[in-house]
């Protein structure tokens, strides 16, 4: 493999190890942050022991997302020197204004949240992980700008061989990047409902501290079911956008080969990339994907044949990723609702096959997730940043294909014993129930 | 004042100040196996650093990010040329972090002594490459037009070798020192003994230093060009030495503040012979990396000036915030009761 396979695939590996840690972060601060308010409002010592109980989970992934948050920062400069030279003015700022404004924030008052009890008052304590959840949410929102603009680069002009900044207003409110903040926040809040009401779902089928799992298992439900919801109707919104700003990534997360007027949705689909065709389509629904495009029914949609081969991003994982990740979110959703309407009517501990399920189902978000980026990044090939820069040009000159298998292999030796410590972590800490 | 220059200053005050941070971090955590002698003395040198470590490092990320978004050429190309020793460093910081996190969130003696180790080389080595990198730096990269010409080995030179050792032997001093603050009784009599039985050895590698650069390096044609900057040297080996003053008369919290401002000193010393350079070529000068040739453009330095001076003041008030609300120091008692306590 060469530098540019190589650099590519550690970047996968590296990313898709950080973001199992950032959507669990980004849902359960604030759903910490919620439990420990209704506790200082209340008085209600249950709310207490979630704070610490989920909190403590919190904790142990949190460690995680810190430390292979560095590497990501680091890689842009050592594997990816070209795009970083190419497009640093523009694209480094809103990383050092991340690290200025969320990461500072998150660090420091997640020091004060886990080491000051007993030393600050209640409510400066609850507003110490209200701090840290504001700020995890602020911080997905600058990376998720730089990312918007990967996508759909806006406020910048090719001038002295390279990209340059003309327009911050105009990187800052870019929509690619708002509907991408939008859809993944609140997919990792599914995340963290999913966690929570996997994990107590766990201690109802044991009969363990059954008030304080019911609580907790409602209260997830709901802010699932809402989370939900929340990323189905951004996942529209993202969607309608990259039909407009990205439309061969489209296409190919559709596998649509011709260009077609009121084009239908298939729900069964098997692309053949080489034939330049499907092989099987069925199940159709008449002008469904132009509605789920533009939401108009007649409207046009470019077909992957009228891209040239080489700007065409590789069909079949799109597709399946985006196909995949779609199927999940409603099955998500399904889920969501049977647990607010269960837990309303107050039957969860009878309902084992139903607390069984959800057990099972906490990975589903989380792999949910995983796809999508899969079908952002790599639906967005062969550009680094769309119709800008090509991924092959972006890749450091100065690193030989040896140094890099040599930190790839590092980097899945680490992070492959990291994740067993977080698995067994997590699983003692969930399992010992609160205290 | 040109923004290059403005940017210039703010990225060695972000240096300077990720060193003055984390500069104890590391040394705690270098010193973490020689003087916690029980289980509870080392969960007293993980708690005294718990609530700041990590915000300590975020001055690294800001010191990378701004590197990035002011001196995109400068970040691109010294992250890609020393990748291997790179990679070295993050490893080490990702096992600190982890170790620091998860020491005591589990039992049993092989569980606390493996994530001792991790403490202990998480902290040892990056301490020791800082210095290498930095030192080298001074000394100029192998590069030309054509690229690099370097190797993790040639990184190992002699002075980068030296300033790897001083950066060691500074960060264990100012990491002893913070700790005869920040614990209470016989451990802290300890610390401040292994701060003076070090000093000796940071004294002379920093005189060795500071002769080697004179010909290794050509930090001091600024000096020579304008004396007046002296100052800044002056002040750090003043510091270096009144920190010794301090120590005899026991007075710790004046012998750390005193490492605080050796670190800084230190690290501005360098900074201000590299000017106008961020990285000067060793090659050919015309392939240095510069202020000027770097930079990103005036737009982009005005919008990252205009943030830099509403958030570091905002940042530095919370800090010193929580720096306040933890400045008692942390003792073996209350470490064995408080229950939240690592």
């Amino acid at each position: 493999m060469d530098v540019v396979s190589l650099s590519r695939l550690q970047f996968a590996v590296t990313s898709m190890f950080h973001f199992i840690f950032v959507p669990l972060t980004l849902g359960l601060s604030i759903m910490t942050a919620y439990m420990e308010t209704r506790w200082v409002k209340t008085g209600d010592e249950v709310y207490l022991k979630m704070t610490k109980f989920w909190g403590k989970l919190f904790l142990i992934n949190f460690a995680l997302g810190v430390v292979t948050g560095i590497t990501m920062e680091f890689q842009f400069g050592m594997n990816w020197a070209e795009y970083s030279k190419y497009v640093g003015d523009i694209f480094g700022a809103p990383l050092a204004i991340e690290a200025t404004v969320a990461f500072f924030m998150e660090s420091v008052f997640i020091g004060l949240w886990i080491f000051g009890w007993n030393r600050v008052s209640k409510k400066v304590h609850a507003l110490s992980i209200w701090m840290v959840a504001i700020a995890t949410n602020l911080s997905a929102l600058w990376i998720l700008l730089a990312n918007g603009w990967m996508q759909h680069p806006v406020g910048y002009e090719l001038k002295n061989g390279r990209a340059e900044m003309v327009d911050f207003g105009a990187l800052i409110t870019n929509p690619t990047g708002w509907y991408k903040f939008f859809h993944t926040v609140t997919s990792g809040y599914v995340v963290a409902a999913f966690f929570v009401m996997g994990i107590s779902a766990y201690h109802l089928l044991r009969k363990n501290e059954v008030e304080f799992f019911k609580r907790s298992f409602r209260m997830a439900a709901v802010f699932g079911l809402v989370s939900t919801i929340l990323v189905a109707v951004g996942g529209d919104f993202s969607a309608a956008n990259m039909a407009k700003t990205q439309p061969a990534k489209f296409a190919a997360s559709e596998s649509l080969w011709e260009t077609q007027k009121g084009a239908g949705f298939n729900f069964v689909v098997i692309p053949n990339a080489e034939r330049e065709c499907n092989q099987l389509e069925g199940l159709c629904i008449p002008n469904g994907l132009s509605l789920l495009a533009f939401h108009t029914p007649d409207a046009e949609i470019k077909g992957l044949k009228d891209f040239p081969r080489e700007e065409r991003p590789p069909v079949g994982p799109t597709f399946v990723s985006f196909r995949l990740m779609f199927t999940l979110g409603f099955l998500l959703i399904l889920l969501a609702l049977l647990a607010v309407v269960y837990g309303r009517k107050d039957t969860l501990e009878s309902r084992r096959l139903f607390l069984t399920i959800m057990l099972y189902a906490i990975p589903l978000p989380y792999l949910a997730a995983q796809l999508g980026w899969i079908v952002a990044e790599v639906g967005r090939q062969p550009w680094i940043v769309y119709g800008v820069l090509k991924t092959a040009a972006a890749v450091s000159q100065s690193i030989s294909p040896a140094q890099v298998w040599v930190s790839l292999l590092g980097f899945t030796l680490l992070y492959g014993s990291l994740g067993v410590v977080d698995i067994y972590l997590l699983t003692k800490y969930s399992k010992k129930g609160p205290q | 004042m040109e923004f290059q220059v403005i940017w210039f200053i703010l990225w060695a005050v972000l240096w300077a100040v990720y060193f003055m941070l984390d500069g104890f971090v590391l040394g705690t955590g270098m010193l973490h196996n020689f003087l916690g002698k029980s289980d509870a003395e080392k969960r007293v040198l993980i708690n005294s650093v718990g609530p700041v470590w990590d915000g300590n490092e975020v001055w690294l990320l800001t010191a990378g990010g701004a590197t990035f978004a002011a001196f995109p050429k400068t970040y691109a190309l010294m992250f890609s040329y020393l990748y291997t020793a790179l990679l070295l460093l993050l490893f080490a910081l990702i096992i600190r972090g982890v170790s620091i996190e998860f020491r005591g969130k589990g039992e049993g003696a092989g569980w606390k002594q493996g994530w001792d180790i991790g403490i202990g080389i998480g902290s040892f080595l990056p301490a020791l490459l800082f210095g290498v990198a930095f030192g080298n730096i001074f000394e100029g990269l192998a590069m030309d037009a054509a690229g690099y010409h370097g190797s993790l080995i040639s990184l190992l030179n002699p002075y980068g070798l030296i300033t790897g050792v001083l950066f060691v032997l500074l960060f264990l001093v100012h990491g002893s020192l913070y700790l005869s603050v920040k614990t209470t009784g016989d451990l802290s009599t300890r610390a401040a003994n292994a701060a003076k039985k070090i000093w000796p050895a940071l004294l002379i590698v920093a005189v060795v230093f500071l002769i080697v650069t004179a010909f290794a390096t050509r930090l001091y044609d600024n000096y020579l060009a304008s004396p007046l900057l002296l100052i800044v040297p002056i002040i750090a080996v003043s510091a270096l030495i009144g920190m010794r003053i301090f120590m005899a008369r026991g007075a710790s919290l004046l012998a750390f503040a005193s490492s605080c401002v050796t670190v800084v000193m230190v690290v501005f010393t360098g900074v201000i012979g590299l000017f106008p350079n961020l990285i000067p070529s060793n090659m050919d000068a015309a392939s240095s990396l510069t202020i000027y040739n770097s930079s990103s453009s005036t737009y982009t330095l005005t919008i990252m000036t205009v943030v830099a001076f509403i958030f570091v003041p905002i940042i530095i008030a919370y800090k010193i915030w929580v720096y306040r609300i933890f400045r008692a120091p942390v003792s073996v008692d209350e470490v064995m009761k408080d229950r939240e306590a690592y």
